[in-house]
């Protein structure tokens, strides 16, 4: 089992350098030895472009903000609570809420790759797999935030959640005021993809 | 030591430029098929996730650092289907098949599995792991970040956080070890730990001193104080 190549002829160098000429390049030839399947594919990337999304962790979130028993239940074991609405899959087997308060923000990085949970928020923005993200959540999130727009009070702690493991964290966000009676489906709308990652908070109502 | 992905505190990256919400999934139709190549011969089940992980981490650093997010991803996977025999480096040089029906075929995902193969998962949770060392509120400090079976192997204990004093949250039952499962050592489940550090142990110069970042550890990366 080959566990090292610290060598300079990686078996990629023979490929075209053109990412897109290179993507090619071994798509067609694992077509052509008939390792993977042109439809296959295709439903892969279907899958992630219009079935899963961060539309999935925001009914998660709308619900936890109007039901007090659901969101015990997902702030207790969250993997139950977002299989119970019929999420689950690759990159979210283990699932862990982490709720915002008036004293505490949450805020979720995987410095060594780019963990996220797929089955709730789908595929993470490029911004979360940049050097610039992993590298400095850790050491500077309220700079970062700003970045995003968020500036906390000193008052507020930040918790950074690294996803060095299997585990993968959804930020419940704080239900913003002036929401009640609010329907599931319009509730669901305020959750962002943002808020669920912790580089920003639910959307005020208009 | 430590590779070249292992970022976390790393100074000198510069702003984070975010998306808007709208932003379509993938900027580009190659990145869409870099991920779809990658999971579709992921399935062919030659490698586990902890070995596909430590390929991207076991790229050239000249080339991890210009590299975009999925031509790390292209990269990785053409290296490891050479190194699974699964391709040839010929093949790759000439571009074309060569004439051998592969032994692999039979495991080809079909579309109609998709479904089923993304949303059924893998969980890493083991009902057979040492018992945990440690119980919430504990003290402890943490290793070198080396992997202690291969030298330059995989770990989840990043420089930033090594050798510092941390406060166990919860434990979260056995989880498989990717110091060994990325090696082909076996799963050797351990004890999967949620650890707080305070931001004042782990940077010279904390924001804020009542800020924390958790990591998730394994019971080896641990030593009680």
């Amino acid at each position: 089992m080959p566990h090292d190549s610290d060598n300079h002829d990686q078996p990629h160098s023979l490929l075209p350098s053109d990412p897109a000429l290179r993507v090619k390049a071994l798509e067609t030839l694992l077509i052509e030895k008939g390792l993977v399947d042109s439809e296959t594919l295709d439903e892969i990337i279907d899958t992630y472009q219009t079935k899963i999304g961060p539309q999935n962790g925001a009914q998660v979130v709308a619900r936890a903000w109007s039901d007090g028993e659901f969101r015990d239940l997902l702030l207790r074991d969250a993997t139950a609570a977002v299989l119970e609405m019929g999420f689950y899959g690759r990159q979210g087997e283990h699932i862990v809420a982490v709720e915002n308060t008036d004293d505490v923000h949450n805020l979720v990085v995987c410095t060594l790759c780019s963990c996220y949970p797929w089955p709730l928020l789908g595929i993470p923005p490029g911004w979360y797999k940049s050097d610039a993200y992993r590298a400095r959540a850790v050491r500077e999130p309220r700079k970062v935030l700003a970045e995003f727009g968020l500036s906390l009070p000193d008052s507020v702690a930040v918790k950074v959640w690294d996803s060095t493991a299997e585990i993968r964290y959804l930020v419940l966000p704080q239900r913003p005021a002036g929401t009640e009676g609010w329907t599931l489906d319009d509730l669901a709308t305020l959750a962002t993809r943002d808020a669920m990652i912790g580089t920003g908070l639910a959307e005020l109502p208009t | 030591m430590t590779r070249i992905h292992d970022m976390g505190g790393r100074f000198g990256d510069g702003p984070v430029i975010p998306e808007p919400l709208d932003a379509p999934v993938f900027s580009k139709e190659w990145q869409a098929r870099a991920l779809a190549v990658t999971l579709a011969a992921g399935s062919l089940g030659l490698w586990t996730l902890d070995a596909s992980r430590h390929s991207r981490e076991r790229l050239l650093p000249s080339d991890y650092a210009v590299f975009s997010y999925y031509e790390k991803w292209i990269s990785a996977l053409c290296n490891m289907l050479v190194e699974h025999r699964a391709l040839s480096r010929a093949e790759l040089k000439s571009g074309v098949a060569d004439d051998q029906p592969s032994p692999l075929q039979a495991r080809r995902l079909a579309p109609e599995k998709v479904a089923r193969v993304l949303s059924s998962g893998g969980p890493t949770e083991r009902e057979n792991g040492p018992r945990p060392r440690f119980s919430a509120g504990d003290l402890i400090c943490t290793g070198s970040g080396q992997n202690q079976r291969i030298s330059g192997g995989h770990s989840r204990l990043p420089a930033y956080a090594a050798g510092k004093k941390g406060r166990i949250i919860q434990c979260y039952g056995a989880h498989v070890f990717p110091d060994a499962n990325a090696h082909g050592l076996g799963e050797a489940p351990e004890p999967l730990y949620c650890v707080a550090f305070k931001a004042g142990e782990l940077w010279a110069h904390p924001e804020h001193p009542d800020d924390e970042v958790m990591l998730d550890l394994w019971q080896s990366y641990l030593a009680p104080i």
